[in-house]
């Protein structure tokens, strides 16, 4: 893999979390493709092949629905996300697709000030080409951090 | 009012006036796992899926008591309190998982016992070269883990540990067991398991999913995009107090109930302001001859089954001290789902668990509940929706399930 390439790569990754920790989420949709799968799935299920996820989208259409449902539907408290993220592991790279590994941790913070560790995990990604722009299409946030406290509204 | 008062249900309170220290009172909390947890009640477990080889166990809790369920080599199901008859120690020390011999040690001392929790070793029971050892009278069959009675009923296992607990069936009541067997009717298989944990009493939860009256006006996501409100066709079946089924049909709405959602200039009435960008999350099947879409199945005090168009789970609720619990829950299909519907179960999964685009508020209720009453211990709530009976109802604009919470607990309780 070409320095370039994986600075492109580094760059997806960075800007994916800091969309996300601005609260940017109407463009977040955006770092997939049409027709993609995003989950964030327990490392409990994951690892016994058991499928269900907390969120699981095959479309980017879902992921807007998930935003809309977010800004008009859904009830929480204010709260905040910043996710810390690891260098990238490249796991491999064939047909213009790229498959990536890297941790994250998450902090929420609500109105009370408390920043805690909400959800810890790793990403494993599929990340391609579309209209000359890296995308995701396939991303999974598979997480240990398998009490989630509250509830879980904003996408990892 | 000191906590010792508090055993006895103040003057001004009933089933629809809940004084709010029952929440926050630590020897409420104490009593409910002697009255309750060890009371005469059946607790959710485990599915019978879950444990599918022999030798497969889990681990999980009846109250704040640690349990594990087997399967032993006879192919039969137990259960066992996971603390070692020796020294206390936790004996299993894994989640779930797969016993090849069918034997659990304690990693302290290595006393060695079966699926069925069962002494069968202790080292060094005779000593070592004539010194030590255990006296000749000791009898490992006097030294078993504790047993936990168990039922399987339907694919799901249930345990108590008092002998007064009637039959499941009996303990569930007729309405109960049948909407029980109507989603457990044929084998399922787990897809997946999810964790939630809320800062809240326990209570809270077991009053909410008896309530369908919030269902409409806390869970936007139903209104927002159709897919269920108070006025469609539905009940509310209580039995032996506290066990409960609300179930609706989506696709028959009462137009004079529509009508009255509409006058009332809800919040939460946004009649075509929003549609699903990718409608496929709603596009389910009908599986149920019947036609209704939700059911909402309480068995008092650990379990919740549910129906929610095509997905299917249980939660199981774990009370973790007054200020806390969590909520286990675990989605499965029917081993004969053909792959589409699999599929379907999967996407809609989107719509309930920690995430659930129509659950996730349950959670930040019961914390808004929790966090505001601290210091109201003798003052109460208000629970008259649709009156002060305990009655099944052919409705859903009711509070009369949760009022029967309070009366099957107050009675459990010796309040």
């Amino acid at each position: 893999m070409t320095q370039e390439l994986r600075n492109e790569v580094e760059d997806l990754l960075n800007r994916y979390v800091q969309c996300i920790d601005d609260d940017e989420l109407e463009s977040w949709p955006e770092f997939f493709t049409d027709s993609c799968l995003y989950r964030i799935i327990p490392r409990e299920n994951e690892e016994v092949g058991l499928p269900a996820a907390v969120m699981w989208g095959d479309s980017k259409g879902m992921l807007v629905d998930r935003v809309v449902a977010l800004r008009n539907a859904n009830v929480y408290q204010v709260q905040w996300y910043r996710h810390i993220i690891s260098n990238p592991c490249i796991r491999s790279e064939s047909d213009g697709a790229i498959s990536v590994q890297s941790n994250y941790a998450v902090f929420k913070t609500c109105n009370n000030g408390e920043s805690e560790v909400y959800n810890v995990g790793k990403y494993v990604d599929l990340i391609v080409r579309d209209s000359g722009v890296l995308k995701f299409k396939e991303r999974s946030a598979i997480f240990d951090t398998h009490k989630i406290t509250t509830l879980m509204v904003i996408p990892i | 009012m000191t906590s010792s008062n508090r055993m006895k249900w103040p003057e001004n309170a009933d089933h629809t006036a809940v004084p709010y220290y029952v929440f926050h009172d630590q020897d409420i909390y104490n009593r409910e796992q002697d009255k309750i947890y060890n009371g005469p009640a059946w607790h959710f477990v485990a599915l019978e899926a879950e444990l599918l080889k022999l030798g497969s166990f889990k681990s999980t809790y009846i109250g704040d008591t640690p349990v594990v369920v087997t399967r032993g080599q006879d192919n039969e199901i137990y259960a066992w309190v996971n603390r070692c008859a020796h020294r206390g120690a936790e004996v299993c020390r894994h989640r779930h998982g797969v016993s090849e011999d069918g034997t659990f040690t304690c990693v302290y001392h290595q006393w060695t016992y079966d699926a069925k929790g069962d002494l069968r070793g202790v080292p060094f029971q005779r000593g070592l070269a004539g010194k030590g050892g255990y006296p000749k009278d000791f009898d490992k069959t006097q030294h078993g883990l504790r047993k936990v009675k168990v039922v399987s009923y339907c694919g799901a296992i249930f345990g108590t540990f008092s002998d007064a607990t009637p039959d499941i069936e009996t303990y569930m009541g007729e309405d109960v067991s049948l909407f029980f067997k109507r989603i457990m009717n044929r084998p399922v298989e787990v897809l997946g398991t999810t964790r939630q944990y809320i800062k809240g009493n326990w209570k809270f939860y077991a009053e909410n999913s008896k309530d369908p009256y919030h269902a409409s006006l806390l869970h936007l996501f139903h209104a927002t995009f159709g897919l269920y409100r108070s006025s469609q066709e539905g009940a509310t079946l209580i039995n032996n107090d506290f066990h409960t089924v609300l179930w609706a049909k989506s696709g028959n709405e009462d137009e004079a109930a529509l009508e009255d959602v509409r006058k009332d200039k809800l919040r939460t009435y946004q009649e075509g302001t929003y549609t699903l960008n990718d409608p496929s999350l709603l596009a389910g099947q009908q599986e149920f001859e019947d036609g209704i879409s939700l059911v909402i199945l309480t068995l008092f005090p650990s379990l919740v089954l549910q129906q929610i168009q095509n997905t299917l789970a249980v939660r199981q609720i774990l009370p973790k001290g007054k200020d806390e619990f969590e909520l286990v829950w675990t989605y499965f299909g029917y081993t004969d789902d053909s792959e589409e519907l699999r599929n379907i179960r999967l996407k809609q999964f989107n719509l309930i668990g920690p995430a659930g685009l129509i659950s996730m508020e349950d959670g930040e209720s019961t914390e808004l509940c929790h966090k505001a009453i601290v210091s109201d211990g003798d003052r109460t709530n208000v629970i008259l929706m649709s009156g002060s009976d305990t009655q099944s109802e052919g409705h859903l604009v009711t509070e009369s399930a949760v009022r029967g919470l309070w009366k099957g607990y107050r009675k459990m309780m010796e309040l």
